[in-house]
C-alpha cells in the first residue's frame, strides 16, 4: 500500500478525463505537486482567478460548449463558494469538478477525524448537500479521478475530490 | 440619464440573432421582453457570478463576441472578476454594466459608493482593453457601434435608471427549462 501521494500521476489522471481547463486559486498544500506543474503544462489552459467562486461560473460556462474543466482550490475557498456552488452546481445540476487540498489535515488520518475545525467538517457538509466526494491521499486512490470526473459529466453533476496531503511533485 | 430598456433596445437593434448575451437580474427579465431568444444566458442563483459566466463562456467560444450585462452591485459581489477577466484577456468579451447606483433585485437599497465609485476607471486599471462610461442616449448612439468593434475584452459602464417595468418571472428564470433552451441553442457552436 502506498503512503504517498505524486502530483504527475494526478494531472495524468485529469487529463485522462478529457479536461482541457484548469481553473485556480492557489493552495499551499497542491501549490507545488499540482498547480506549479499544470501552470508549466502547455497542453493545458490554465485560468488563474482571485476568488473561488468565480471557477463555478467559468467553469458551468465552459461545460455549456462540452469542454470539460477542473477547479483546484482549497477547502477554504470550498466554504467560502458554497453558495455558488449551491445553486449553480447543485440546484441547477451543473457538472463541476473540484479538487480541493485540505490544508492542514494529519496524513494518514480521515477528515472527519482532523483536529482541524475547517477540515472535519468538509466531508458532513458535502454529504448534507448531495455532493459525491472522494478522498485523494496515496496514490492508490488516484484510480478514483478519472471515473468521478467523467461521472460528473455524463450525470451533470458536481464531485469534490479532497486531497489529504501534499501531493509530491515528481 | 438612460433609461435601462431604451438602451437595451437601442442595443439589441446592433447584434446578431444568434450571439450570447449573458444578463444578470432585473436586466435579464427586461432583456428576455425586449429581445426573447434562446441565445440570452441568463446568470442567476449566485448574484455576481455573471461576470466568471460570461468568461467562460469567452473562453469557449473564442470566435464568437460575448455580450456581458452586468449589474453595478452585481459586479461589486465580484469585483475580482475584473482582474480575473482582464488577465485571460478575451479579445471577445463587452462588459456592460448598468449602473443605476442600486441593489435593484433586492429593493433597491443603494450600492456602497453609489456616488463615487468609478466602474470605468476601476476596469481600466484592472487592465481592461477598452473602457468607456456613457451617461446619456446621444452618447450611446454615436459610440457603441465603433464599441462593438473593439478589440477586448472591453468595459463599458452605463449611467442609467429604470425604464418601464416589465414581468419578472423568478421561477421560469430558476427554472431546468430556461438553460436546457440555452444549451440546445449552442449545442454546435
Amino acid at each position: 500500500m502506498s503512503d504517498s501521494l505524486t502530483g504527475s500521476l494526478i494531472i495524468q489522471a485529469v487529463k485522462e478525463s478529457g479536461v482541457k481547463t484548469v481553473l485556480t486559486v492557489p493552495d499551499k498544500t497542491t501549490a507545488d505537486g499540482l498547480l506549479r506543474p499544470i501552470a508549466a503544462d502547455t497542453d493545458l489552459r490554465h485560468v488563474r482567478t482571485c476568488k473561488e467562486d468565480e471557477t463555478i461560473g467559468i467553469s458551468a460556462a465552459l461545460s455549456y460548449s462540452g469542454q470539460r474543466s477542473l477547479i483546484l482550490i482549497q477547502y477554504t475557498g470550498l466554504l467560502y463558494s458554497m453558495n455558488a456552488i449551491r445553486a449553480v452546481a447543485v440546484e441547477y445540476q451543473t457538472p463541476i469538478c473540484l479538487m480541493v487540498g485540505l490544508l492542514g489535515k494529519e496524513p494518514g488520518v480521515l477528515p472527519t477525524e482532523s483536529k482541524r475545525y475547517g477540515v472535519r467538517i468538509i466531508e458532513p457538509i458535502l454529504d448534507a448537500m448531495g455532493i459525491a466526494h472522494h478522498v485523494i491521499e496515496t496514490d492508490d486512490d488516484i484510480g478514483k479521478i478519472t471515473p468521478a470526473i467523467n461521472t460528473a459529466y455524463e450525470t451533470s453533476s458536481p464531485v469534490a475530490m479532497l486531497i489529504g496531503r501534499p501531493p509530491l511533485a515528481s | 440619464m438612460i433609461k435601462r430598456d431604451e438602451c437595451l433596445k437601442s442595443l439589441v437593434t446592433k447584434i446578431a440573432d444568434d450571439e450570447v448575451v449573458v444578463a444578470a437580474y432585473t436586466t435579464a427579465f427586461e432583456l428576455d421582453a425586449i429581445r426573447p431568444s434562446p441565445f440570452n444566458f441568463i446568470s442567476s442563483g449566485a448574484m455576481g457570478l455573471t461576470s466568471s459566466h460570461a468568461l467562460g463562456f469567452a473562453l469557449a467560444w473564442p470566435d464568437r463576441r460575448i455580450i456581458l450585462l452586468d449589474g453595478d452591485g452585481s459586479l461589486l459581489m465580484n469585483l475580482g472578476s475584473l482582474v480575473t477577466n482582464a488577465n485571460a484577456a478575451p479579445k471577445n468579451l463587452i462588459h456592460f454594466v448598468f449602473e443605476n447606483g442600486t441593489y435593484e433585485a433586492n429593493g433597491g437599497h443603494p450600492i456602497p459608493g453609489q456616488d463615487s465609485v468609478n466602474f470605468a476607471g476601476m476596469a481600466d486599471s484592472a487592465g481592461y482593453n477598452n473602457c468607456h462610461e456613457i451617461s446619456d442616449m446621444a452618447g450611446f448612439e454615436s459610440s457603441i457601434g465603433s464599441i462593438l468593434q473593439e478589440e477586448g475584452p472591453t468595459f463599458v459602464t452605463i449611467k442609467c435608471e429604470t425604464g418601464e417595468e416589465y414581468p419578472q418571472d423568478y421561477r421560469y428564470m430558476h427554472s431546468a427549462k430556461i438553460r436546457e433552451e440555452f444549451a440546445e441553442a449552442v449545442k454546435d457552436f
